[in-house]
């Protein structure tokens, strides 16, 4: 009897595993719950809206998300989460990471698991050093800082800047890479504020109130998009630090397009370089915008971390058809390394050396239209790597 | 001017954030005092205050102040609706199963608001005529923290004299200073209690309400600045009002400028400066004898 039972069991089996030969598991770790969980929420739709629309192109592979709830951003959960992904579900790519911390803290466990491993957000420059199974298809927090510093003195024509930032690592990559760029042009960086943590949005008037002393050109901001970004227009507006003639610049986390309309006319005039907004004019990103709307409704709208997905799960499925539905990770990376793509942001492609994106850096301004905020692009550089990587700058430099 | 920072603009800022401490933890004191009893849910109570400010003023369309008055009514109706059925069983029991239950409770109210309202922050509405700068002759300066700082002194002025010169007042002394002689002499003290429980959850959400312009309302706000709640009744000493007001705004005060000069030091130095304040004097900074 018991034999029996063991032999159909293993039939059963068999008959399933062939059945689902086409089904490709991607394990997803994303917080889903938690100060993090509309984060979670745009990635998720990102990928699931690029299956949706893409269908074609998904065929006749099956993705299937399995999806980990990954609420805090120190690391230990992400941890946790990566490693039953890879050990229980048995996952055949690794995707997700909102959050810098849990990425690093992951790597170890996705260098042992030897699984492709998609970044969708996590933005610290040296993270895709961490293991040869890490590619990411949204950004470094030097594409934008980088650019910036660079565009505050040539096109800003500012001479001096304060930096406040969210004192995590995103937040001093961000500093570094404004600061190694505005100073190479000439420009002085005459403050560094570091504002509290990541985890919850602090009180930013005693922070603000320093900047605002120091009577700097151009105050640059970074802190996490979402709730922390509509505290900084609110409070820079509150200050009257505009009337003060201190330009309000940053990466587009500041004026991440779930959070702009809210802000109404605290927004105008806020100056971001970034590689995405739901403004931006190309045909790609017109079909993304309206599918999203479509589908989640006409009040709501993608942004860059729904984009972070969207082209994370197009990358996905590229290696996917590459590889004839036989995933083996070596040979997705080799697939996925100058893979180019016309994403809703514009062509992207993948470093070969680096596996980091290359992509396009818009330098926008926020101005009312239409009784809208609306995100003006006036100015662009293409073909943007990661800063840090390429001027090799530790902790980006490789280990020698 | 100090160091390059103005500084009529540091104590603005510092005296507007004590404010706001204040208002949510007057309550705090009061009930912690008069029932000794350990209530962790009161940021909880802010917390609710604020939302039910922040949401009818979205969906119902109504303006700042009576938002402010619907809130802090509602919640004080729901805290006493709270205090007769689950507070007033725990009176008597040892401090740790009451920190266990309101611990607990503040975890019930994140999750409820999680799931009723979303994770996202609630950003507050402020009227227009308290947006922007308003020029006080020698500088000019936030209207919303000028506002507040205005709205704290007023309040504190009431309760002042509601809590020294009324006959309520009194009742509410007497039974801090002594339970025992206060019943025997004929105070209704559980109705007493549940009045004074209402009136500062009440107090915490017109709190919760005034400070989300710049302390921002998500579900943790409950348990994100209640240590801040703490430190202000710790300081401030049990039970009297004018304690915890000098102990807000010096906690708000000394927070800001601390933010100012040390930003890398967080919060660590309010912490370590309370911690020797308590050392020097452990039961309150503003209370006159050893109770």
């Amino acid at each position: 009897m018991l034999k029996r039972l063991i032999a159909t069991t293993a039939v059963l089996a068999a008959a399933t595993s062939w059945a689902h030969a086409q089904e490709i598991k991607v394990g997803v770790a994303l917080p889903y719950t938690g100060i993090g969980a509309e984060f979670g929420q745009l990635i998720d739709r990102g990928m699931e809206l690029y299956l949706k629309i893409n269908a074609d192109k998904v065929k006749p592979y099956k993705i299937t998300l399995i999806k980990r709830d990954v609420k805090n951003p120190g690391g230990a959960d992400a941890k946790i989460a990566v490693q039953e992904l890879l050990t229980q579900d048995k996952v055949d790519v690794l995707a997700g990471w909102v959050y810098s911390p849990n990425a690093i803290a992951s790597a170890p466990i996705v260098s042992a698991g030897k699984k492709l491993a998609v970044i969708m957000n996590a933005g610290t420059a040296h993270i895709t050093n961490m293991s040869p199974y890490f590619v990411r298809t949204s950004f470094s927090m030097w594409h934008a800082g980088h650019a910036m510093g660079e565009a505050a003195v040539k096109q800003l024509k500012a001479k001096t800047a304060v930096v406040g930032y969210t004192d995590f690592p995103p937040g001093k990559d961000s500093l570094a890479a404004f600061k190694t760029a505005f100073e190479a042009n000439g420009g002085k960086v005459i403050d560094e504020i570091p504002m509290g943590g990541a985890g919850a949005v602090p009180d930013l008037t005693p922070f603000f109130t320093r900047a605002k002393e120091k009577k700097p050109d151009v105050f640059f901001v970074f802190v996490p998009a979402g709730d922390h970004a509509a505290a900084v227009v609110r409070t820079y507006a509150a200050l009257g630090m505009r009337e003060a003639g201190i330009k309000l610049i940053g990466p587009g986390d500041i004026t991440q397009d779930t959070k702009l309309q809210a802000m109404g006319k605290d927004a105008v005039g806020m100056i971001t370089m970034h590689h995405y907004h739901a403004d931006l004019d190309n045909p790609e990103n017109k079909r993304f915008v309206a599918a999203w709307k479509k589908e989640y409704g006409a009040d709501t709208t993608p942004d860059f971390m729904a984009v972070g997905g969207y082209d994370g799960m197009a990358a996905i499925v590229h290696a996917v058809q590459a590889l004839k539905g036989k995933m083996d990770s070596d040979k997705a990376l080799e697939a996925l390394k100058g893979w180019k793509y016309n994403s809703p942001r514009g062509p992207i492609s993948l470093d070969p050396a680096t596996r980091d994106i290359i992509m396009t850096e818009y330098l926008s301004e926020a101005t009312m239209k239409d009784g809208r905020v609306f995100q003006k692009v006036i100015g662009k550089i293409e073909n943007v790597k990661d800063a840090c990587k390429e001027l090799k700058i530790p902790p980006c430099a490789p280990k020698s | 001017v100090i160091f390059g920072i103005d500084f009529a603009s540091m104590l603005l800022g510092g005296l507007a954030a004590g404010m706001v401490l204040f208002i949510v933890s007057v309550g705090l004191s009061i009930t912690m005092g008069l029932m000794g009893f350990v209530n962790l849910a009161h940021g909880g109570f802010a917390m609710l205050g604020g939302y039910i400010i922040v949401l009818t003023m979205k969906h119902w369309g109504i303006g700042f102040v009576p938002a402010l008055i619907v809130g802090c009514f509602l919640t004080a109706a729901v805290s006493a609706v709270l205090e007769r059925l689950l507070y007033a069983r725990l009176y008597r029991a040892a401090e740790l199963d009451q920190v266990l239950f309101t611990i607990g409770l503040v975890f019930i109210m994140i999750s409820s608001v999680t799931l009723l309202v979303g994770p996202e922050n609630q950003p507050l509405q402020v009227p227009a005529a308290l947006r922007g700068q308003t020029n006080l002759g020698f500088m000019e300066y936030r209207t919303y923290s000028l506002f507040l700082i205005v709205t704290g002194v007023v309040i504190v002025l009431a309760l002042w004299f509601g809590f020294e010169k009324t006959r309520l007042g009194a009742q509410i002394r007497a039974t801090v200073d002594n339970r025992r002689m206060a019943e025997s002499i004929g105070i209704n003290v559980d109705r007493l209690f549940a009045l004074t429980f209402a009136f500062g959850s009440g107090m915490a959400a017109l709190g919760g309400g005034l400070g989300a312009e710049f302390l921002g309302l998500d579900p943790q706000y409950a348990l994100k600045y209640l240590v801040y709640f703490l430190i202000v009744v710790a300081v401030g000493g049990l039970g009297r009002i004018t304690g915890v007001f000098y102990a807000a705004i010096l906690i708000g005060i000394l927070d800001f400028v601390l933010k100012i000069y040390l930003p890398q030091g967080g919060t660590l130095f309010i912490f370590a400066i309370t911690i020797l304040l308590l050392l020097w004097r452990p039961q309150g900074l503003f209370v006159k004898r050893p109770t």
